[in-house]
């Protein structure tokens, strides 16, 4: 299988700080990838290069072949990758309707945007398909910020969707979310991905990366230090220590 | 919804049919000079609440585009030798797209900035401009320059003015309401809650930015050119004010940021305040003890503005009624049940 989305010796430092040296991970298209490693070991970093949002000082972005090295946000969305936020992002004076119209816009022009209405009838319709596959139709007009936490981290899940990214690149989606909604975000990804959909999920929660992921790379300290199928990365020894060197050992 | 959408026409029709009668019930040219005020802030604080409002970058510079919209009209009016009368309302939409035209690069570099650091380049721009005028030769430098006089009857001089500037009120709601409800308003507003998350989602937030700004000033010069030509004299201290730029801004954080009718009220109300304290007292600057009184207590009991304040205690008096319906349909409901399988 060809790469998707890959990140290809990457450095990043912030002043004194090596967050990324010599990184590299590469997303198969149609897998469900897990991104693991100890706190501060740079894989929100990773993240922000990927996704436009921090400039990488070395290293090539590479998504379906094409180099997006230093692309804005803004285009990385648009070429068709979404993210979401480790601590979660929403508009969250606007009804979880209007959240979910905001990522619609790629699809239309400038000039004409200014006059016609937000969300066309099928834009609308597809909005709420999407918040029923997600469970949260029932309050698609209340303000998004009278959600609950797990709530929040469906909704911003759900208002990628509407735009239909070929991948997902997901920074902790069950930090904070009950068993039963983790069951449920799990579900939905898997039923995303039999659909087509690439994933690459940062985890802590290491049942949950280890039962859903396809393959397992392991960031430890800016460096990718292993790479392979949840088997072969949990028997490792190396990640063992970087996990107990890091002083994070979670349930692993 | 079908049952709302009449509600609001007849909302707008009523208000513009106020607008219309206006000076023909009230023909006392002191009321009407302060109708005349009035409307010109109810545009401007509509304009600026497109742009500050939708977005929340609150800009404390727009006296800039008022500016450049007096000094377009006067010194077009001047130069290309139009005679004084309705003729030089033409220039009036000119004057809007002279203030646009200015706005692109003075937004594209304000806009650099966020937040904190916007607010205070835009008010940098402002003083700037109010320099620049008292210096250059072609704007009279502090002495101002003076349009040409119209020779309109004292009973009907400020009726025009007044009906020019309401045709401007009425395009400028229009448009701050289509942008509203459009996906461009959209846009707006995802950057006013979370400008990063905005551009994850696609969302172009230069262009995005910059295209309200510069739509934005266009009413805004506009009326800075009937000002100009109402007042018969422009001055580069009142021309580039600070003052404007508070009062608009003050205008629809009073009325509520971000609706379309807010900035409205809060001209309506601040605006036709101050022209009559002005006119009574005699004493011009009275107006802004009453401005620092009303601030404060719209901070203390309607945060959010008085629009959006009445519109919480509607939707909370509905639901509240919705709810109770429900109960008692879902008692009525158990009852049935009850009764159903009591008959078993």
């Amino acid at each position: 299988m060809s790469a998707l989305i890959e990140a290809e010796g990457v450095c990043k430092s912030f002043g004194g700080l090596q967050a990324l040296s010599d990184c590299s991970l590469s997303v198969p298209k149609g897998s469900i990838a897990g991104l693991i490693g100890p706190n501060g070991s740079g894989k929100t970093t990773l993240f922000n290069v990927m996704t436009g949002y921090e400039r990488c000082s070395a290293g090539e972005i590479r998504f379906d072949g094409d180099s997006i090295t230093g692309a804005t946000p803004e285009r990385v969305f648009g070429l068709g990758v979404g993210r979401t936020f480790q601590i979660t992002r929403l508009f969250f004076r606007l009804t979880v309707l209007e959240n979910m119209l905001v990522a619609t816009q790629r699809h239309e022009g400038w000039m004409r945007s200014v006059i016609r209405r937000a969300g066309s009838a099928a834009e609308r319709r597809r909005a709420l398909e999407m918040l029923q596959f997600v469970g949260l139709e029932r309050v698609a007009d209340s303000p998004a910020g009278n959600l609950s936490y797990g709530q929040r981290k469906l909704l911003e899940l759900a208002s990628l969707l509407v735009a239909d990214p070929a991948v997902l690149l997901l920074d902790e989606p069950t930090a904070g979310v009950n068993p039963v909604l983790i069951e449920q975000l799990s579900a939905r990804i898997r039923d995303l991905n039999r659909a087509g959909k690439t994933f690459l999920v940062v985890e802590h929660n290491m049942e949950f990366v280890m039962g859903l992921c396809h393959e397992v790379t392991v960031l430890h300290q800016g460096r990718t230090l292993v790479s392979g199928t949840p088997e072969q990365v949990r028997a490792n020894p190396a990640v063992l220590d970087a996990y107990l060197g890091g002083g994070d050992d979670d349930d692993f | 919804m079908t049952a709302r959408i009449p509600v609001r026409a007849l909302k707008v029709a009523i208000s513009i049919a106020i607008l219309a009668v206006f000076p023909i019930l009230f023909s006392n040219p002191t009321t009407t000079s302060i109708a005349v005020f009035t409307l010109i802030f109810m545009v401007a604080a509509s304009a600026w609440n497109m742009f500050s409002g939708y977005s929340g970058y609150i800009a404390l510079g727009h006296a800039v585009y008022f500016g450049v919209g007096a000094y377009a009209l006067t010194l077009l009016a001047n130069h290309l030798g139009f005679a004084a009368g309705l003729g030089i309302f033409a220039l009036v939409p000119v004057a809007g797209v002279i203030a646009a035209l200015i706005a692109i690069p003075t937004g594209l570099i304000a806009l650099r900035a966020r937040r904190h650091t916007f607010v205070v380049i835009t008010i940098a721009f402002m003083f700037i401009f109010q320099l620049a005028a008292s210096n250059f030769t072609f704007t009279g430098g502090s002495s101002g320059l003076q349009p040409p006089t119209p020779l309109w009857s004292a009973v009907s001089y400020n009726d025009h003015f007044y009906y020019v500037t309401a045709i401007v009120l009425i395009a400028t709601v229009a448009l701050s309401w289509l942008i509203r409800r459009s996906r461009f308003g959209l846009q707006l507003f995802a950057i006013r809650d979370d400008e990063e998350r905005a551009r994850g989602l696609g969302v172009r937030v230069a262009r995005v930015k910059l295209t309200a700004f510069v739509v934005s000033a266009i009413p805004v010069g506009m009326v800075g050119g009937i000002y100009a030509y109402f007042l018969g004299q422009i001055f580069p201290q009142f021309a580039f004010d600070p003052l404007f730029d508070l009062s608009i801004a003050l205008m629809a954080f009073i009325g509520g940021l971000g609706t379309v009718w807010g900035p409205l009220l809060g001209a309506l109300v601040l605006e036709s305040l101050q022209q009559y304290f002005t006119v009574e007292s005699g004493a011009s600057q009275v107006y802004l003890i009453i401005y620092g009184g009303l601030f404060l207590a719209v901070i203390l009991l309607v945060p959010r503005g008085i629009i959006p304040s009445i519109q919480d205690l509607l939707r909370r008096w509905r639901t509240r009624a919705s709810v109770q319906e429900r109960a008692d349909d879902e008692a009525a409901a158990s009852r049935d049940v009850v009764k159903t399988a009591g008959a078993r």
